[in-house]
């Protein structure tokens, strides 16, 4: 059986692999704890048995390098995970309790007792309203970010991914508010939402068509009044101002969309001008459209980049805060989960248990997206 | 086919000796057939190509004036989008400029759509001296907290980015999804420990302006808490980035003697200044636009950063929309300036961390 020869027998450089290098000594002097030297005492257990004692390019590095890379690593990620993830945790255990003692160490008073799912049980069931409204806020908040101001950044992604005069200026008016904290975007939309139609300018447009701002939500027109959501909401809003009847939540998703639709924008076209042009083309012989180029082609193909906004968008979502507070507080009827928290256990009281349970709900909640989104990532990687 | 079943032609020829007969045939089949499909292909893709541009010309030849005037039209309609939405998202921007410029009595007395009376800058000048904390203090405050959260972040971000993306561990993927989803996790759910962590009495016996606690109300625990936030999204970036470069120079400066944190100082960070430099801008905005953690973890007014300084502010005001907008571009200056000008180095940054993620 003839098997076929080497092909070549030439030596390979030095520091072409990771393999080799050990084989070939440093030129300096440096001492080289491999595993064909003297063994250093991270290789032995219980050092070898940590997990992070890998091959590549390890067998080259001193004991210091080691060391180095050891503190590198470990300093931030013990602190990482003890601050963050041991902050979750002393949620989790004080979410089963009563505690209200905040504030100085020693006045705490007595009530640290372990109550198991009281808190929980109370906001499930409905004795502490403002739960469930939180959370129908938040699922609100979440699906105008997912099925309006995302689909208009890919829109306009996809616009200004094509020839178009004058992008500049567009893409610069739409990235503009992304830099802006949402805190100010709550400022800058209190001046649109102005409840009078010599301030705010969307009541001045009111005005102008002939409806003062009560008038045109108002109970005079039968239609809109027997609509059985949006003729509760236009009664409200009548009654008020934009930001302050019940269904506020609404204006203040809007101006949060102001922001997230440039985000987007961004995000989808930084992934539309890495896309492989001939795929285009190919759809473009083939025959098809527009549109059909975009749904059939281009957005399949983007997968990891549709991830990646789904998980921002999510998180977005949960973590609105900044533009409830600022508006009013974070108070009905702009309550959300996390402004509950921390109305209920640093500002107004000091329920610190009640306020964990609701923390522990918007942490489970957010490792759902999270979880997801880095096994997807995982799996990349390993590919 | 076996070893036996050799045909002569094979058997002598001298260009593959060493190749196994029946292993010639093979390849000799794979070959032909190979040939044959992309042949095969070719022709059909030509062939496609041909009706598609036939089919192209006919429907041109059918009615070329109504093809031209329908993507005419297009373009139009493409513009009209275009421009009403760029005007309706810079509505916000301009009204608050508007108002700002303009006096409160003046938009009270003639509504918001109206020739100004006169244009002012006082607004501006009466939001800059009489917040509180005034304008200049909430600069700075926001610059001791902004410059070294993001120079510390970058810094032991890129070391962590560096020891786990060009050394492999294995754990290094499980490390770097703790820092990620650290990132993620919304600030509010930790927030009832780090306050009472913040808030406790560390060192009793080192008695500091606060009473005895080192990180709540001041400074440094603001720049903590951010380096700690924001590390894992630094981490999950510059390890992409670093992840795309070459080993092989690593492993030649390893060979020629020179120690990790050389490595780390002397080539890689040089050759991840791009990365850098769009990630200070990107966390330059994150850190300067935290509104939460100033808020919740700097409790006198005089040390909050600008953002959480809009809150008190926006009380202070609550009555005079043009005091308010002064003020809320004035806190908005140096973001879009630092947009404007690193504007590449910002988009980029952005994208780093979505297309490779």
């Amino acid at each position: 059986m003839a098997d076929r020869p080497v092909a070549s027998a030439a030596p390979k450089q030095p520091g072409e692999s990771g393999l080799l290098g050990a084989a070939v000594t440093p030129p300096s002097g440096r001492r080289r704890s491999n595993r064909f030297g003297r063994p250093s005492f991270l290789d032995r257990a219980p050092f070898s048995m940590l997990p992070f004692i890998g091959r590549q390019r390890w067998h080259l590095l001193t004991r210091r390098d080691k060391l180095i890379l050891a503190i590198m690593v470990g300093i931030p990620l013990v602190l990482d995970v003890a601050l963050i993830w041991g902050s979750v945790l002393v949620d989790a255990l004080w979410s089963l309790t009563d505690w209200h003692g905040f504030g100085a160490m020693t006045g705490g008073g007595p009530s640290h007792q372990f109550v198991g799912l009281d808190n929980y049980i109370q906001l499930v069931s409905g004795t502490y309203p403002f739960f469930w409204t939180a959370v129908v806020h938040n699922v609100f908040w979440l699906a105008f970010l997912m099925f309006v101001a995302t689909p208009l950044g890919i829109l306009m992604a996809v616009i200004l991914d094509g020839k178009v005069k004058g992008l500049v200026i567009y893409r610069t008016v739409f990235y503009i508010p992304v830099v802006l904290s949402l805190a100010l975007i709550g400022i800058i939309w209190q001046l649109q939402y102005a409840p009078d139609s010599n301030r705010g300018w969307i009541d001045s447009v009111l005005a102008w068509l002939g409806y003062s701002h009560p008038v045109v939500f108002g109970l005079d027109i039968p239609f809109v009044k027997d609509i059985p959501f949006v003729g509760q909401w236009c009664r409200d809003v009548s009654q008020t101002d934009w930001v302050g009847g019940p269904l506020a939540i609404i204006p203040t998703v809007i101006a949060a969309s102001w922001r997230h639709v440039g985000y987007i924008t961004i995000l989808y076209l930084a992934g539309l001008q890495a896309f492989d042009p001939t795929l285009r083309e190919a759809a473009a012989i083939d025959g098809a459209n527009a549109r059909q180029t975009f749904f059939k082609v281009v957005f399949p193909v983007m997968k990891p980049i549709n991830i990646v906004i789904v998980v921002i968008t999510t998180i977005e979502a949960l973590r609105a805060f900044d533009l409830a507070y600022i508006t009013n507080g974070g108070r009905s009827p702009l309550e959300l989960l996390s402004t509950l928290i921390t109305n209920n256990a640093l500002s107004e009281s000091t329920r610190v248990g009640f306020g964990s349970a609701i923390a522990i709900v918007l942490a489970v909640v957010s490792l759902v997206p999270i979880v997801t989104f880095l096994l997807m990532t995982m799996r990349e990687e390993k590919q | 086919m076996s070893d036996e079943a050799v045909t002569p032609d094979e058997a002598a020829a001298p260009t593959e000796p060493s190749l196994k007969p029946s292993e010639a045939a093979a390849r000799a089949l794979l070959n032909h057939v190979e040939f044959d499909l992309i042949e095969a292909a070719d022709r059909a893709a030509k062939a496609r190509e041909e009706a598609s541009a036939a089919e192209r010309a006919a429907r041109c030849q059918k009615s070329p004036v109504k093809t031209r005037a329908r993507i005419k039209f297009r373009r139009i309609g493409l513009y009209a989008f275009l421009i009403s939405i760029t005007c309706v998202w810079l509505m916000p921007l301009l009204v608050a400029v508007y108002e700002a410029l303009r006096t409160n009595s003046d938009v009270v007395r003639n509504g918001i759509f109206s020739i100004p009376e006169s244009l002012t800058f006082d607004n501006f000048i009466t939001a800059w001296g009489s917040t509180e904390p005034s304008f200049p203090q909430a600069y700075i405050n926001t610059m001791v907290v902004t410059i070294p959260a993001v120079i510390v972040v970058l810094i032991i971000g890129s070391m962590v980015a560096y020891a786990i993306s060009k050394y492999s561990w294995k754990a290094n993927l499980l490390v770097l999804m703790l820092f990620t989803a650290g990132n993620l996790l919304p600030q509010q759910a930790i927030i009832l420990p780090m306050y009472r962590l913040f808030s406790t009495h560390l060192l009793p016996w080192l008695f500091t302006d606060n009473g005895g606690t080192l990180l709540y109300n001041q400074y440094i625990g603001i720049i903590v808490i951010h380096v700690l936030f924001q590390l894992g999204f630094v981490v999950f970036v510059l390890s992409n980035y670093m992840k795309a470069l070459g080993n092989e120079i690593i492993e030649a400066a390893l060979m020629d003697g020179a120690g990790v944190f050389r490595i780390w100082a002397g080539i890689v960070m040089p050759l991840c200044k791009p990365a850098v430099a769009a990630m200070a801008t990107l966390q330059f905005t994150f850190i300067y636009n935290d509104f939460f953690w100033a808020l919740t973890l700097m409790s006198t007014q005089d040390k909050r950063p600008i953002t959480a300084a809009l809150n008190t502010i926006n009380g202070q005001y609550y009555t005079n929309y043009n005091l308010l907008a002064a003020a809320a571009l004035l806190a908005a200056v140096p973001t879009i300036l630092v947009f404007l000008a690193l504007q590449r180095y910002f988009i980029s940054g952005l994208s780093l961390g979505s297309t490779k993620g």
